[in-house]
């Protein structure tokens, strides 16, 4: 892997940028591998990325059917936070957090993980009881939150409108150490550190089935041709249920469109995360200087990768109501991504009534602060045959005994 | 947005309408004779097709009735609806 530095930029800036070497290989599928990771978005590079590095397996693959990044992980909003209600979220996102901590040096990647701090925002007695519950919560589990009154966000946040509005701001919990990253350095990051460590990367190799016997996992059909594997861990997000369809499972997934949106670049306005569940809005400022805005779900289930107006519609309206200043900005672009929503807002980190076949989907709306703990427990759970403490709550029977994670709270709405 | 032909209305806006999720899920006669499993399934598991989607639908802001969707959830053609 070639060191990115101050010094191969002078460098390689003398030779006018020609000799810079390929971030990762691209190398053909082999006929056998240890381990296949199905889905080449950050939790399948980081699930490969920590198979190499801690548990030093290196025949490993990860197969992706588009480009790498090129489905939720590409799409997102970007915002890393930890400050979940339950401990077993909780304890799951803080250890991703942790790990994002240092994660642009042991990459050398730069990961613009900017630690701007993460407002979510109550607008009623109700909201602020929820707020301060939560609060508690994540003091308890050693995770930094405080709550704020409607004063101080007014001296944090100028622009934000606190008290004229349908639906004031009565306060906020605030995580400091929460903020953004840049969601493209994220899978590129870890792709080049996984292929430094011998995983092949194969993009435009999309899984058409699963080969199994004896109820035991024995390789994968591809658009390249069959390969060989005895495990095949499974990280397609939205896709997650035509995977489980291969395999003959049913999974308790929904695909639903997620809309996001950006606003033409403007000076740095907003300098922190603001989110807020009621009216149902969350933006921040890009360093491009872009309003990133988040919208909720569409109702409808789909693949389309495209929602309906009318979300964006009311979604926009809160971000006025919240932001007047706003109100005269135009937005530049508009997508859609397919999130795989679980019944309980948690995700499914397990194994699987079929041996050698691992899920790690039902993300949601929120997968992205996620990418690193999630990676991390999924290569501990493959390698091991068996889940880390942190993963072991999110497991697939959960469904069946009724122990269920309700993070709707702080989950189900605003990521 | 989908436009929607409700059987009673009329095409209308999709904001007028809310989402039932899958449509033909019986609720089982007698919850207490199924295993864990079976409750289970009943419950949570959705089949989640990437094509043709038989969903339910409730025209909310109008006649208030059910009706069935068929939904390609790739391109959101609706292909029929029926009662």
């Amino acid at each position: 892997m070639q060191k990115y530095s101050i010094f191969s930029l002078a460098r390689n800036a003398l030779s006018h940028h020609q000799h810079w070497s390929r971030a990762w290989r691209s190398p053909a599928p082999r006929p056998q591998y240890d381990v296949i990771i199905v889905g080449g978005g950050g939790h399948g590079l980081a699930t490969a990325y920590y198979l190499a590095k801690e548990h030093n397996l290196s025949n490993i693959a990860v197969l992706e059917k588009n480009g790498l990044g090129s489905g939720n992980t590409g799409r997102n909003t970007t915002i890393v936070r930890s400050n979940y209600l339950w401990d077993e979220s909780a304890l799951l996102y803080e250890q991703s957090l942790k790990l994002w901590e240092g994660l642009s040096q042991e990459l050398n990647y730069n990961q613009m993980f900017s630690r701007r701090g993460v407002l979510n925002l109550g607008h009623n007695l109700h909201d602020m009881r929820a707020i301060h519950r939560r609060v508690n919560a994540n003091q308890l589990n050693g995770i930094d939150a405080e709550v704020v009154d409607a004063q101080w966000i007014k001296q944090f946040v100028p622009i934000l409108n606190t008290d004229n509005a349908r639906y004031p701001v009565l306060g906020a919990s605030w995580q400091p150490r929460g903020g953004v990253a840049r969601h493209d350095a994220v899978a590129w990051g870890l792709a080049r550190a996984a292929d430094a460590l011998g995983v092949d990367i194969i993009q435009n190799c999309e899984v058409t089935g699963i080969r199994r016997k004896d109820g035991q996992v024995i390789g994968v059909e591809t658009t390249q041709g069959y390969i060989k594997s005895k495990k095949v861990a499974v990280v397609v997000a939205g896709h997650a249920s035509m995977l489980a369809d291969m395999a003959g499972l049913r999974l308790p997934i929904a695909s639903h469109p997620l809309q996001a949106l950006v606003s033409e670049p403007l000076k740095p306005i907003l300098h922190t995360v603001v989110m807020s569940n009621a009216v149902h809005g969350y933006i921040s400022q890009s360093d491009k200087g872009e309003l990133v805005i988040g919208a909720g779900i569409d109702a409808y289930t789909g693949y389309s990768q495209r929602g309906s107006f009318h979300v964006i519609e009311g979604n926009i309206a809160a971000i006025v109501e919240l932001f007047p200043l706003f109100s005269r900005v135009r937005m530049l672009r508009q997508w859609a991504g397919t999130v795989d929503i679980c019944p309980d807002a948690c995700p499914i980190i397990s194994k699987t009534p079929l041996k050698g076949l691992y899920f790690n989907c039902g993300w949601g709306t929120g997968g992205f602060k996620a990418t690193l703990g999630s990676g991390w427990t999924f290569a501990h759970t493959v390698a091991k045959d068996e889940p880390h403490p942190l993963n072991a709550p999110f497991n697939l029977e959960r469904f069946t005994t009724g122990q269920l994670i309700d993070e709707h709270g702080a989950a189900g709405v605003a990521h | 947005m989908l436009h929607i032909h409700c059987p009673w209305c009329g095409l209308r806006d999709e904001s007028e309408f809310s989402y039932g999720g899958e449509a033909h899920r019986v609720r089982p006669a007698d919850p207490d004779a199924l295993s864990d499993e079976q409750w289970a399934d009943y419950l949570f598991n959705r089949g989640n097709p990437k094509g043709l989607h038989h969903e339910q639908w409730c025209h909310s802001h109008g006649c208030r009735r059910w009706f069935n969707v068929e939904r390609d959830t790739v391109n959101n053609r609706i292909v029929s609806v029926y009662r």
